[in-house]
């Protein structure tokens, strides 16, 4: 087990490596460029050729990949030039991520909430109301664009019925910082009001979110539930009389949710994908916003470290689902 | 056994919440004190929606509208700019005086100013304000822009710089001295990033070591606790939230501040904006779309559109296209366009066509020019003078921003390429990102023509024209391919040396009719007001032609 | 000691796999020749059975046909020309920035006074373009990628598969980003290619998880026993019978290809020319309108999801109908 953990974290290392080589010549080749950005419309020759010379981007393209690779090594990240001149780019980033961690983990428990035991139903009866029910939504949650879906879930609850936020994260009241996770933030210094404040902002984004692992989860859980429940085992348990409950816990969803905690994991990317639009249309400020922003004004520290960051997230998270096959899946653990 | 499993990793994260939450205290109550014992003015807050993150606190190391925007509350300048105008009004300083040939000039300050540390201000403070803007560093006098803009260069340099020096005569006078005369000093003192910071302070936190760090820069402690004469001092920039808060200077030397808290939430997206504003969480917010204008004051709130002082123009590029060497195609282009039915249809209400290359609000706008009217047989007639009968235009415009002057670029393009099109000309349509080439095309030729603009920094003709055409190698309109782009740079520079107010004014206007009949390096195109939005409840504030409005007196009716 | 968990592997690699499995049962039909003529039923043909009689399938095709037929004949259909602005005089950016229904004009006109209408009878096209190149430039890129891997094996197949995991660890929507901006003019194409690279490892994988078990299937095991050439057994016998998945996921991504453009018009990376109108791009402009004229974005939202949805619905009853799990 161990073993394994440790070629997969070396196998991430080397993907990791390429990644950032492949981003820093991608980077670079992008039109435009952090000086454009930084000057504006105010940009003349001489003032470009004095900030790119500042900047160290006039210098061979190599040169530039070698200085960065020296500067990451020591854990320099470098400024960001965009985001927020002179702030140190890792710093940003770990600013920034606890508001999509929050974001992100708030939209999969609601839809691992729902869909899980919705799926299960579903399956039980199907055909029924819930059935359909499930389906439904799963399906036009597929279909909906997820920035749309934002934008309706603002328009009515937000604008027209005026019951929750319409953008940020909290209102402007003063709280204390401790992790910027602000939920836990306001519980951890007794600002309740921080806490409640946190929490009403998040649920139209979260909900959001939430679209799009709810109907993969959902269909999911639907059809495995359906293949488990014709499985012999489950038969037999039910012929030997065993309790609904027991027949649940230790046949069917034991057994059914190999696939869906998989899935899980995989939706890790589509969140953060997702969290990119999301976070825009709610004014959320985590990485997603941050990395649109970092893009359009071409803050090539900020990117560099949110997407080697993000894609290390990415490949971590897959791991640990790797991981968790090896609790829930009995054939596993008693080998 | 299942049970104590299960429980283990509670007991942990409790535990370590607990061990958590005893390092983390409430800091409410020291965060802002005393509002309620404030004597004058009101304990309200004013919370304004700004469309970016301010970049720093040390406006001398900004360029961009949003920093300058916070900076403007918490610093003064020398010279100011009068309410609601762009005409100059003293600021920290009372009165200047030029001597006889325009390069020595005494400024009298104002009594009894003082710094929100404590530390007066007074000759001396002055003088260290300027030597520390001129003595940079290598990265800091890249990071310096509008000083290098303006002034040219810096210590290291000190040939090439506009500074001289300065002198503090007695506590109440300071003398700069500058190399040349210009009609942009003192005007230039106005801009935010001239702002007069605290000595002390910026030596505490050490404001000049700006470094280089990777591709950025990093900025010293200073810039994070900027100190200033200003109504308002820095409280917090909480940036996990995305807001900045400001709150009055209860010593301040002049009337103290309305609102007793300005906040700026940041909020870059403009649909987000106006539904915040709709929503009551903001008060109001800067540049409204102009098609949201109408919606915005029917819904009560109000629409404050300044006077414009910007010009978009569609810039041409001979190098790139020989034939617009030819005043006659330049012209014939001028002609094509509906400009009328442009500004009327793609533009906000209050928009004009231009017919000079500065808005009628500068000094040295000539009133006498005539816009080349809409004529489509004269363009063709023209063209076929010129032997340019079905000419192809390389025409470009950039997409993913909106300027003051150019609220919907696409539009405005699809509207002009319509036109050009009309008089037989061949467009061929070439777009870039803003940040993601557009410039960089531009400043390196590429298009024959291109769709550009400029709002003024202060009242200067200079900072217009001057800008545009007086650099003649590295200019946007490639004058140095046109026969009269010597002159007119030299032209240019002697009106800018004009010491005399009047004279200088009757020059630029001599300039402005000789650039739009003999010259016409480009097309002025059209001026558009910007506006800003606040709800009914604000009262007392007053907007500007340059997007400097100053917060003080501005506050919410409760 | 063997590590369990080993086999396990990715977990994203093993769902792709596990799509790839159901390409079990189809391996008989294409060229087994002699088993044809059995009395056994295809599972092609049985699905085809199924499908008829699916609900869900027939109201999948039943919207994609209308789909495709609006699209092919959207300029005959369309009242205007989507690029002309007929009400163009009576925009005023103040006063009336969206032109109103009038007659003629059944849904209005947009913010340049543009048939709004025919724009949304037009878009269908483009945006069907968008889908089906994108679509199909993804897996053609996946098809050579997945076919060099999965018919070599060794080092280009572990090159080739480790060039793919890059690609996946990205956030796909920040890879279809970067490649729309690094265009050197950004047009549907670049919209287009964007898409399109995203799907690219996706359908790699997909087709090399179905190779493999080809390779070790009994009728190209025959077919090397045979002597057969490499390149023969690869693109007769390995390659239609590792389709049917590839297919099914084809039908898939019409649909999310359709709505990434759409977010990528909205975050400003779209298409920026709209004389050609796109139902994303038409969303990602409406933007700006949203809050008076919510009509702009609502109409294309709607046709976005419609049809999204009948891609999707026929994808997923194909998918099913092809699972041999089902046939029982």
């Amino acid at each position: 087990m161990l073993r394994f953990i440790i070629r997969r974290l070396l196998q991430m290392v080397g993907v990791m490596i390429a990644l950032s080589l492949l981003l820093f010549l991608w980077l670079r080749s992008l039109p435009g460029g952090t000086v454009s950005a930084m000057l504006g419309e105010r940009a003349t020759p001489e003032t470009r050729a004095r900030l790119s010379k500042a900047l160290g981007l006039d210098e061979p393209i190599w040169v530039q990949y070698v200085k960065f690779m020296g500067r990451a090594l020591k854990g320099q990240f470098g400024a960001s030039t965009g985001v927020l001149p002179g702030a140190d780019a890792f710093d940003i980033f770990l600013k920034r991520f606890p508001a999509t961690i929050e974001l992100s983990a708030f939209a999969i428990i609601l839809a691992v909430a729902i869909a899980i035991p919705m799926g299960y139903v579903a399956a039980k009866r199907r055909g029924s109301a819930v059935d359909n029910a499930g389906i439904v939504t799963s399906l036009v949650g597929v279909a909906i664009p997820v920035f749309f879906l934002a934008f309706l879930l603002k328009y009515f609850f937000a604008i027209k019925w005026g019951l929750l936020p319409a953008s940020g994260r909290q209102d402007s009241i003063n709280c204390t910082r401790v992790t910027n996770f602000f939920i836990l933030d306001g519980l951890l210094t007794r600002e309740f009001d921080c806490t409640w404040s946190a929490l009403k902002h998040l649920i139209l984004p979260a909900v959001a979110l939430a679209s799009i692992p709810f109907a993969v989860i959902f269909r999911i859980t639907r059809a495995s539930v359906l293949d488990v429940l014709d499985e012999d085992y489950v038969r037999t348990a039910e012929a030997k009389g065993l309790a609904n409950r027991t027949i649940r816990g230790r046949h069917v969803m034991r057994n059914a949710l190999l696939p869906v905690v998989t899935t899980i994991g995989l939706q890790v990317g589509a969140l953060l994908a997702g969290a990119v639009l999301t976070e825009r249309v709610f004014n959320f400020g985590g990485i997603g916003d941050t990395l649109a922003v970092s893009f359009f004004t071409r803050d090539y520290a900020v990117l560099q470290v949110l997407i080697i960051a993000a894609a290390a997230v990415f490949v971590i998270v897959n791991l640990l689902v790797d991981i968790s096959y090896a609790v829930i899946d009995p054939r596993v653990r008693t080998r | 056994m299942t049970f104590k499993r299960k429980a283990a990793p509670v007991v942990a994260l409790t535990a370590a919440a607990l061990a958590l939450s005893a390092c983390a205290t409430s800091s409410r109550d020291s965060g802002s004190s005393g509002d309620s014992s404030s004597s004058s003015g009101g304990t309200g807050t004013f919370t304004f929606g700004a469309a970016g993150a301010p970049k720093l606190f040390d406006p001398f190391y900004a360029t961009d509208g949003e920093t300058f925007r916070v900076s403007r509350q918490i610093f003064d300048t020398l010279v100011d700019i009068k309410e609601g105008a762009a005409t100059l009004e003293p600021g920290l300083a009372e009165k200047w005086e030029p001597s006889a040939d325009g390069k020595d000039w005494t400024f009298t300050l104002k009594k009894g100013v003082k710094f929100t540390d404590g530390t007066d201000f007074n000759a001396d403070a002055v003088c260290k304000n300027f030597e520390r803007m001129f003595d940079q560093n290598e990265a800091g006098a890249v990071a310096a822009e509008y000083w290098g803009d303006n002034m040219g260069s810096f210590k290291s340099d000190a040939a090439n710089s506009l500074y001289k020096g300065c002198d503090a005569k007695d506590e109440t006078t300071a003398i700069i001295h500058i190399n040349r005369a210009t009609s942009k000093f003192p005007a230039m003192l106005s801009l935010t990033s001239f702002s007069m910071q605290s000595p002390t302070a910026m030596d505490k936190g050490k404001a000049n070591d700006v470094q280089k760090a990777g591709e950025g820069f990093t900025y010293p402690a200073y810039s994070q606790a900027p100190v200033g004469t200003g109504p308002f001092k820095l409280d917090k920039y909480d940036e996990a939230n995305k807001t900045v808060t400001l709150v009055r200077n209860e010593d301040y030397a002049g009337d103290k501040a309305k609102s007793a808290k300005i906040v700026f939430k940041i909020i870059p997206d403009e649909a987000t904006r106006r539904q915040e504003l709709q929503a009551g969480s903001i008060d109001g917010y800067d540049l409204p779309n102009p098609v949201d204008w109408k919606g915005l004051k029917d819904a009560g709130f109000n629409v404050e559109v300044r006077p414009a002082f910007n010009i978009l123009y569609l810039g041409l590029n001979p190098a790139n296209n020989p034939k617009l060497k030819d005043l006659k195609v330049r012209q014939a282009l001028y002609y094509a366009l509906n400009r009328d039915q442009l500004v009327k249809t793609q533009l906000p209400e209050g928009a004009a066509v231009a017919t000079q290359f500065m808005p009628d609000t500068v000094s040295g706008y000539n009133k006498d020019l005539k816009p080349y009217a809409y004529d489509v047989d004269k363009a063709k007639s023209l063209l076929a003078e010129a032997g340019a009968t079905g000419m192809t235009l390389n025409f470009a415009y950039p997409s993913e921003v909106t300027r003051p002057y150019m609220p919907n670029p696409q539009k405005l393009y699809d509207a002009m390429k319509t036109d050009l099109e009309a008089a037989g000309i061949v467009v061929n349509t070439s777009t870039k990102p803003w940040n993601g080439g557009y410039l960089d095309d531009v400043s390196a030729f590429k298009y024959d023509a291109f769709l550009l603009g400029w709002t003024g920094d202060y009242d200067s003709a200079d900072n217009f024209i001057g800008t545009f055409f007086g650099n003649l190698k590295t200019n946007r309109f490639d004058t140095k391919d046109q026969d009269f782009g010597q002159a007119l740079s030299d032209e240019l520079k002697a009106a800018d040396g004009i010491v005399d107010a009047d004279k200088r004014a009757t020059a630029y206007e001599d300039l402005n009719k000789k650039i739009m009949e003999e010259y016409l390096p480009g097309l002025a195109i059209s001026h558009s007001p910007p506006a800003l939005v606040v709800s009914s409840k604000v009262k007392g504030l007053v907007v500007s032609p340059l997007t400097a409005e100053k917060f003080a007196g501005t506050y919410v009716e409760q | 000691m063997t590590n369990p968990l080993k086999k396990y592997g990715d977990a994203r690699k093993e769902r792709i796999d596990q799509l790839a499995a159901m390409s079990d049962g189809s391996v008989a039909v294409a060229d087994a020749g002699t088993i044809e003529e059995a009395p056994g039923v295809s599972l092609i043909a049985s699905a085809w059975r199924r499908l008829r009689r699916n609900p869900v399938f027939l109201t999948g095709l039943t919207i994609t046909t209308l789909f495709i037929f609006l699209a092919v004949f959207a300029r005959v259909i369309a009242p205007h020309d989507p690029a002309i602005g007929y009400l163009l005089d009576k925009v005023r950016p103040q006063s009336n920035p969206i032109p109103g229904p009038e007659p003629g004009f059944p849904l209005g006109a947009d913010n340049v006074g543009r048939d709004f209408f025919s724009r949304l009878i037009v878009g269908s096209q483009q945006t069907l373009i968008v889908g089906v190149f994108a679509t199909l430039f993804g897996l053609t890129g996946g098809l050579i990628l997945g076919i060099l891997a999965g018919a070599t094996s060794g080092w280009v197949d572990s090159l080739v598969m480790r060039a793919v995991d890059v690609m996946l660890s990205i956030p796909s929507l920040l890879l279809a980003l970067s490649i729309s901006a690094l265009a050197p003019r950004p047009s549907q194409w670049t919209l287009i290619i964007a898409i399109a690279t995203v799907q690219v490892p996706v359908f790699a994988r997909l087709l090399r998880g179905t190779m493999l078990q080809q390779r070790s299937s009994d009728h190209v095991l025959a077919a090397r026993a045979l002597g057969i050439k490499r390149s023969s057994i690869v693109f007769r016998h390995m390659v239609p019978n590792a389709l049917g998945p590839v297919i099914v996921q084809a039908t898939i991504v019409l649909a999310t290809s359709i709505i990434d453009a759409a977010a990528l018009s909205f975050l400003g990376l779209g298409n920026p020319d709209d004389r050609q109108p796109e139902w994303g791009q038409m969303l990602g402009q409406a933007q700006q309108f949203i809050y008076d004229d919510p009509h702009l974005a609502f109409y294309p939202a709607a046709c976005i999801i419609i049809v999204a949805l009948g891609f999707t619905l026929m994808g997923e009853s194909l998918r099913e109908a092809l699972d041999p799990k089902s046939r029982r």
